[in-house]
């Protein structure tokens, strides 16, 4: 059991990492964004990408470090893959959504775009690497026996140490800085930052590279957890929203809880379930809050 | 020439069958504005009902290798009134815990019950036989028909003239509850959920009529593909498939318009079945394994393109005006 707990914090991270970025665009651009899962799909292939061929045809092979199956390549690609997301979660703003919120359309219409935008991007993955699943390196697992017959592999703890690092400096950008209030300011209120002279689509602008630099993050960590398959972000995105619903739509610090809280109970369900009902068990954690505090553990902030 | 005919009939009663599903998503989305995009988890249900309704408990041979919770051995009819009552249950139990909040919940539900349902058959094996899915499932009437002189190949006709006459069915059905006091508030519901709610209507159970009104449809057309296909398995209902493809049809065709529910099908249904002829002939053997996917993107380009450019689809909503101005 307790491994379970483990491993469901480190699912858990991952979720959130995700899950941070979702809430925030709920709240700025005011849709759900059904490619979210998708883009976690695009981060982890573009990394694929440079870890299997861009790297390596300029000379670089990644040597694993210490006990850890991969190195610095893998870690270095990080980058590329986050801002390539980023911007391809830009492109599909300035292409898709901001035209259709020029046009004065409902969010709801903006879902239905979203996802087909998920749809493009799970087919174009699909087109050029096949359906098949990948792994970043081929070196050996090793895997850690700890008291409490916990079990942890090194990787997990540098997937742990990112996600986190990642998420804390994310908030600390939000907590801190003028910008990062700006878009707080803006997820809380839109009208009110509007007339308070917050430079809107700037922010939307912003907000959607984070997010997405954000989802690429989370599924190279997923990637490294597991392994690289097309379908790998879709099927994340139910945790995803069931984790932003759990916190309180539009709350960064709820998707934080909420985030960790799905990771555990869907790992912790898999010692009374076949592990394929993961997804199913995200869903009925998120029926039951929409039954019992649909505004979430820490209200949203659009709680209507 | 009969290979022709016959390949259009297939095709014309696979294109009915999601006509039938088109016209279900615009009685959620087109005239009550909900936003379901699980239309697969109520197709799945449909035609598993329908299969297991309808075929016998498999015994000998085939029960060494056919697992299934049930077989009642019904006559289609019975199959097909089934999956549309336990479709319509499934979206009572998911329209009450979200229909009274905001819009992209019950979004976000429905990919879940849909997820959910393709989970439990692809593991349940005791269910409905697992991954293998159900096989050699009845037509209505054909050892009938074939005793009585028609040639095996020719029964895609006749079930072509049944789809074709449930659809036509659907469609009055529809036109005239959507013209009447009750459709109104529907669509007054889409435009403004508080208009209907101030002049005392209960928009709570318009939206839960709209949603369960809707899924038995989808479970009718469930039924029907079951019934055509003869072969269900999980894999079919993927959202890409079950759900995306049926959007794409009522958006081009026109949401909000009972013609342009069935026009969209056609289409969509058409460049589905003829693009993956042009693809096979276009792309070389080695890439074949992608091609499948190139419809997908296609499709969903399709798809942001009408958004862009002509949002209200091919026909559009029609006007209504009173008739007292």
């Amino acid at each position: 059991m307790a491994n379970l707990v483990v491993s469901g914090i480190i699912l858990g991270s991952i979720i959130t990492l995700g899950a941070v970025g979702l809430t925030l665009l709920y709240g700025i651009v005011n849709f759900g964004n059904f490619a979210h899962g998708d883009m976690m799909t695009l981060g982890a292939y573009i990394a694929l990408l440079m870890t299997a061929t861009i790297f390596p045809a300029l000379g670089l092979v990644d040597t694993p470090i210490g006990p850890l199956s991969f190195g610095w390549v893998m870690l270095v690609s990080f980058l590329p893959a986050m801002g390539v997301t980023g911007l391809a979660a830009i492109a599909a703003d300035r292409l898709v959504y901001r035209r259709l919120r020029e046009r004065r359309v409902r969010p709801i219409m903006l879902a239905i775009a979203a996802l087909a935008v998920a749809f493009v991007m799970r087919s174009v993955i699909y087109i050029l690497w096949g359906a098949d699943f990948h792994f970043y390196s081929q070196g050996l697992r090793t895997t850690w026996k700890l008291p409490l017959g916990i079990t942890l592999r090194p990787d997990q703890v540098v997937v742990l140490v990112v996600a986190w690092a990642m998420v804390v400096g994310l908030y600390t950008f939000l907590q801190r800085t003028k910008t990062g209030k700006a878009l707080r300011a803006l997820a809380d209120n839109p009208d009110l930052a509007r007339v308070s002279g917050i430079a809107t689509e700037r922010m939307i602008t912003l907000t959607w590279f984070i997010g997405g630099a954000m989802a690429a993050a989370a599924g190279i960590l997923l990637g490294i957890d597991s392994q690289v398959r097309p379908e790998m972000g879709w099927l994340m995105l139910l945790p995803l929203f069931a984790a932003v619903i759990l916190g309180g739509i539009g709350n960064a610090y709820g998707a934080l809880a909420g985030g960790l809280i799905l990771g555990v109970v869907q790992q912790v369900s898999t010692a009374f379930m076949s592990p394929s009902y993961k997804p199913a068990v995200a869903f009925i954690i998120m029926i039951l809050v929409l039954l019992v505090r649909p505004q979430g553990i820490f209200g949203g902030s659009k709680s209507s | 020439m009969t290979g022709i005919l016959t390949f259009t009939a297939g095709f014309l009663a696979m294109a009915g069958i999601f006509a039938i599903m088109s016209l279900a998503l615009n009685v959620h989305w087109g005239y009550t504005g909900l936003f379901n995009i699980g239309i697969a988890g109520f197709f799945a249900v449909g035609a598993y009902t329908s299969a297991l309704v309808t075929s016998p408990m498999p015994a000998g041979v085939q029960a060494q290798y056919v697992e299934q919770a049930f077989g009642l051995d019904q006559p289609f009819l019975v199959g097909v009134l089934a999956a549309g009552i336990v479709s319509g249950l499934v979206a009572w139990i998911i329209g009450f815990p979200t229909l009274r909040l905001r819009e992209d919940y019950l979004a976000i539900a429905t990919i879940g019950i849909s997820e959910t349902i393709r989970l439990i058959f692809n593991n349940a094996r005791w269910l409905a036989n697992g991954p293998q899915g159900l096989v050699g499932i009845k037509q209505p009437l054909r050892e009938w028909l074939i005793e009585r002189g028609m040639p095996p190949n020719f029964y895609n006709f006749f079930y072509l003239v049944i789809v074709i006459l449930l659809m036509v069915l659907i469609y009055l059905a529809l036109e005239r509850g959507i013209r009447s006091p009750w459709g109104r508030v529907l669509r007054a519901i889409r435009e403004d959920e508080v208009v209907p709610e101030t002049v005392g209507k209960d928009v709570f159970r318009f939206k839960m009529q709209s949603l369960v009104l809707g899924a038995v449809i989808m479970g009718i057309g469930g039924a029907l593909y079951a019934h055509f296909a003869r072969a269900i398995q999980p894999s079919v209902f993927t959202p890409l498939f079950g759900t995306f493809v049926v959007w794409v049809m009522l958006i081009l065709g026109g949401s909000g318009n009972n013609k342009g529910a069935i026009l969209g099908a056609f289409i969509v249904w058409a460049i589905w079945s003829g693009s993956a002829y042009l693809i096979r002939q276009v792309v070389p053997v080695e890439f074949s394994a992608q091609a499948p996917y190139i419809r997908l993107l296609l499709i969903g380009l399709l798809l942001l393109f009408i958004l862009l450019t002509r949002p209200q689809g091919l026909l559009g909503e029609e006007k209504e005006v009173s008739r007292l101005t």
